[in-house]
Order: structure tokens, then C-alpha cells, then sequence
């Protein structure tokens, strides 16, 4: 590991030095920095600023601090109660152990698992842009099928943000408020440019509105437990009469950020809340899907998964 | 840096880039975590952080001024003899990450039924490389049972 000099965060808004990033759970840095991948000269430790709290807002929502432990958000009487859809989803993520280090923030900047990225040894344009996406020929099964490009596909990791997505979540930082789907940026032909956050901007917490429907998260792994998802959804569902009144859909595991499906929505409001819409809304999103080699098998994936969770809350 | 490992209190002055699980095998000689994978995949670098289960060895050591921990070493729980009851392990390597590990899954349960397949799902962060997964469960059932 290269080495970098340590100091605790005092305030929310004391920003960063060049060279310099914010150290949280440390589940995913610290292993990029053991494998090179990750190089800071800096690390500002902000595990000790007042982020830990779970509030109850004006408006009927959730305020999560950003560094909000995963079990102890996953297990939160309110979460459990009103958006089972995030307990769900951050108890389908990582470890006991993991869920006991992980933030909120931390769990949304994770990095992706793609193995050229985790490899400091390939070519990989998040580490040397122009070097090469050596995926798009290569082991791409578990990357993306929308929101690539010729310079990356690789997936967003996230169980956690998947939910937050079909959420409508919120994120606060020490400069401004930002929709969770305007977080991250894709990739196009900057992928080391992952997200809309400048140099030393803080996330401070994620909002919640108050909930609007039924929900629920599935992934699918290739083992039972313990596994990065090669599929998710999150779907949040209002049914009145047999109609759907509302409906939020976002998918994991498919796309460099977790997938809004504004199409499926669109497509589903005010149709009957019958498997065949459902599975036409999930047709209307996934048209868009560019598959490569070894990975058209998630269309097939999200589609019937997409049924499979709205049949479960309709 | 101050850290309470076992009940003893070390001072330690250590390079910003050691690992709680290197401070406590390489710097305080208490080897019982193991170092298995080294990035958080097989558990069997478990110890208690404030009385919770983590990775010690994706833990920066650095950041645990004024924290308490405790290992396999310092542990003293019913889990750890149903393990030889019930030969929870064949050649012993996971044993001490799975041993804290369910101590404090079992501390999270807090008394919730634990079914097999919930006690199975609870500890997917361990991995035992020999398959004695049969017999760690069956050790965990009959503490969770009482």
C-alpha cells in the first residue's frame, strides 16, 4: 500500500486537500488502497463527525446521516415499517461484518467490482483514461447492458442504492441538495469522472420523501448469500382498483449507475396491475438495452424479475 | 494511539497503513484472527469492535484511538463450546472469525428464532474452506436455542 498521511475531519464543510479523500467504513477504499488501485496521499477520516443520527423529517420522511451504519439502517423501526424496500436491500448486501462497517455516503461512492478496474495492472479508463476498456471484449457477464459506452460498461455495485433510487432519495452535502439520480454521472467517454461531486464535497445525509407505496427489493446472485447481484430490482407500487396508481422502478446490477426505468414507469400508470403490463413496462425499458457477448442473459433476468416483484406488491 | 484489546489497555505507535488485524497479530502477538483472504471475503479475520462483528483487516488501525476490541483470545462464550461439541471446524483456520462472528450475530439476533437457513444467511461472511458447515450450524442453533 502506498503511504498517505492520516487526520480526522473536525467540521462538515472543511473540504480537502489535493491528493486527499475522505475515509469512511473503509470496506471498499481501504481494499483498493491495499490493491493499489486506489492511492491516496491523504486519508480525512470523517467517521467521527456527527453523522450517525436516523430523523424523522416535517414532511413525513426519513433523514439518514451519511454515516449511518448499513445494519443499523437495515434494522431502523422506520425503514422496517415504511420502506422495507431499503432494509431489504441493504440486508441482500455484503456481510454481517461489512453491514457493521459500511456507511450510508460510503455504500453510495463505492467503486465498481468490474475486475479490470480492481486490477491497478490492466488497462482500464477509470484508472488511465485512453488506456482501454479491455471488458468489452473481455469478461463483461456481470457488466452493463444499459448506460455503457466504448470506454466502459462496467455495473454500480450498490444493493443500498438501487433502493434509494425507486426511493426518490435525496442527497444533502455540505454545498448543496441533489436528486439521487443526478449523483451519478455515466460514463461516456470520462468514466473517472463517476459522479457530479467536486474535490472535498461532503455528502452529509440522504432524505427520504414519505412513503408512497408498497415496495420491495429482489436480487439474484450466482450463490445464495454473500454476493454482488447480477440482477436487482426495486420497485415501489400504489394499486387503486386493480389500476396502477404509482409506480417507481430501478434496477441493479445493469447499468454504471443504479437504473431509474422512467419508460416501465410511464408505460404502467393507469394500466391494469396484471403480469402482462408488467412485463410490456419492463419491454418498454429494457428496448433500450445494448447487450454484448456474455451478458444479453440480464434482459431475460430484469424482465422476469421486474414481474415477479410488482406481481408480489399489486 | 490508545486501544483496549481483551480488557488491557496497548499504546501503540504504528504506520498509518497497518490493519487492526496486522496491530493485533504482527504488534500485540494475539494471532487468533487470521488472516485468510486480506480483503474482506472469508472472514476469518472476525473480531468485536465495541462489541459488533467486522473485518479486521479492511479496519485501518489508526482510526480506533479510544476504541475496545476484543478477539478469540479474550472471548469467553457458550458458542465456543458448542464448537467442540459439535466439531464445528475440521483444520481450525476459520474458526476463531467464525467464533466472534456468531457471538455477535447472535448479539444482533438479540433472541429473534433463528431458523437454519437464517443462521446460514447471518453468517455467509465466513467461509470455511474445509465445509464444516453442517456442524457450525449445528453448534449456533443450540446457543441460539437456550
Amino acid at each position: 500500500m502506498k503511504t498517505f498521511t492520516y487526520r480526522t475531519a473536525t467540521s462538515l464543510d472543511e473540504g480537502l486537500e489535493p491528493g486527499a479523500t475522505f475515509l469512511a467504513g473503509g470496506t471498499n477504499l481501504v481494499d483498493l488502497m491495499k490493491l493499489g488501485v486506489a492511492t491516496p496521499d491523504v486519508l480525512v477520516d470523517v467517521t467521527k463527525l456527527p453523522l450517525d443520527e436516523v430523523s424523522d423529517r416535517p414532511d413525513g420522511g426519513l433523514r439518514i446521516g451519511a454515516g449511518v451504519r448499513n445494519s443499523d439502517l437495515a434494522v431502523h423501526p422506520r425503514v422496517r415499517q415504511d420502506y422495507p424496500v431499503l432494509s431489504q436491500a441493504l440486508l441482500a448486501g455484503a456481510s454481517g461484518q461489512l453491514r457493521n462497517m459500511a456507511t450510508t455516503a460510503g455504500n453510495l461512492l463505492q467503486r465498481t467490482r468490474c475486475r479490470y478496474f480492481m486490477d491497478a495492472t490492466m488497462p482500464c479508463n477509470k484508472h488511465e483514461p485512453g488506456s482501454g476498456c479491455p471488458a468489452q471484449e473481455g469478461d463483461h457477464r456481470n457488466l452493463a447492458i444499459l448506460g455503457g459506452s466504448p470506454s466502459c460498461i462496467a455495473t454500480h455495485p450498490s444493493d443500498m442504492a438501487v433502493a434509494l433510487t425507486a426511493l426518490d432519495a435525496v442527497v444533502q452535502t455540505d454545498r448543496r441538495s441533489l436528486a439521487l439520480g443526478d449523483l451519478y454521472v455515466l460514463p461516456g467517454s470520462t468514466p473517472e469522472q463517476e459522479t457530479v461531486l467536486s474535490h472535498g464535497e461532503l455528502i452529509t445525509s440522504v432524505d427520504l420523501p414519505d412513503p408512497r407505496g408498497k415496495s420491495a427489493y429482489r436480487k439474484v446472485r450466482d450463490r445464495a448469500s454473500y454476493a454482488f447481484a447480477v440482477g436487482s430490482v426495486a420497485a415501489v407500487l400504489r394499486v387503486d382498483d386493480g389500476t396502477v396508481a404509482d409506480v417507481r422502478l430501478a434496477f441493479g446490477a445493469v447499468a454504471p449507475k443504479p437504473w431509474r426505468a422512467y419508460r416501465a414507469e410511464e408505460a404502467l400508470r393507469g394500466r391494469p396491475a396484471t403480469r402482462s403490463s408488467f412485463l410490456e413496462a419492463a419491454d418498454a425499458e429494457l428496448a433500450a438495452a445494448t447487450p454484448l457477448r456474455d451478458n444479453a442473459y440480464k434482459i431475460t433476468l430484469i424482465r422476469n424479475l421486474v414481474a415477479s416483484v410488482l406481481e408480489g406488491l399489486a | 494511539m490508545d486501544l483496549r484489546v481483551n480488557g488491557e489497555p496497548h499504546s501503540l505507535d504504528l504506520d498509518p497503513r497497518t490493519t487492526l488485524l496486522d496491530a493485533l497479530r504482527e504488534h500485540m502477538g494475539l494471532t487468533g484472527a487470521k488472516k485468510g483472504c486480506d480483503h474482506g471475503q472469508c472472514g476469518a479475520c472476525t473480531v468485536l469492535l465495541d462489541g459488533r462483528r467486522v473485518n479486521s483487516c479492511l479496519i485501518l488501525a489508526v482510526t480506533l484511538d479510544g476504541a475496545s476490541v476484543t478477539t478469540i483470545e479474550g472471548l469467553s462464550h457458550p458458542v465456543q463450546e458448542a464448537f467442540l461439541e459439535h466439531d464445528g471446524f475440521q483444520c481450525g483456520y476459520c474458526t476463531p472469525g467464525q467464533i466472534c462472528s456468531a457471538v455477535g450475530m447472535l448479539a444482533e439476533a438479540d433472541g429473534a428464532s433463528l431458523p437454519d437457513a437464517e443462521i446460514r444467511e447471518r453468517m455467509s461472511g465466513n467461509l470455511c474452506r474445509c465445509g464444516a458447515y453442517p456442524n457450525i450450524v449445528a453448534a449456533i442453533r443450540e446457543v441460539a436455542a437456550r
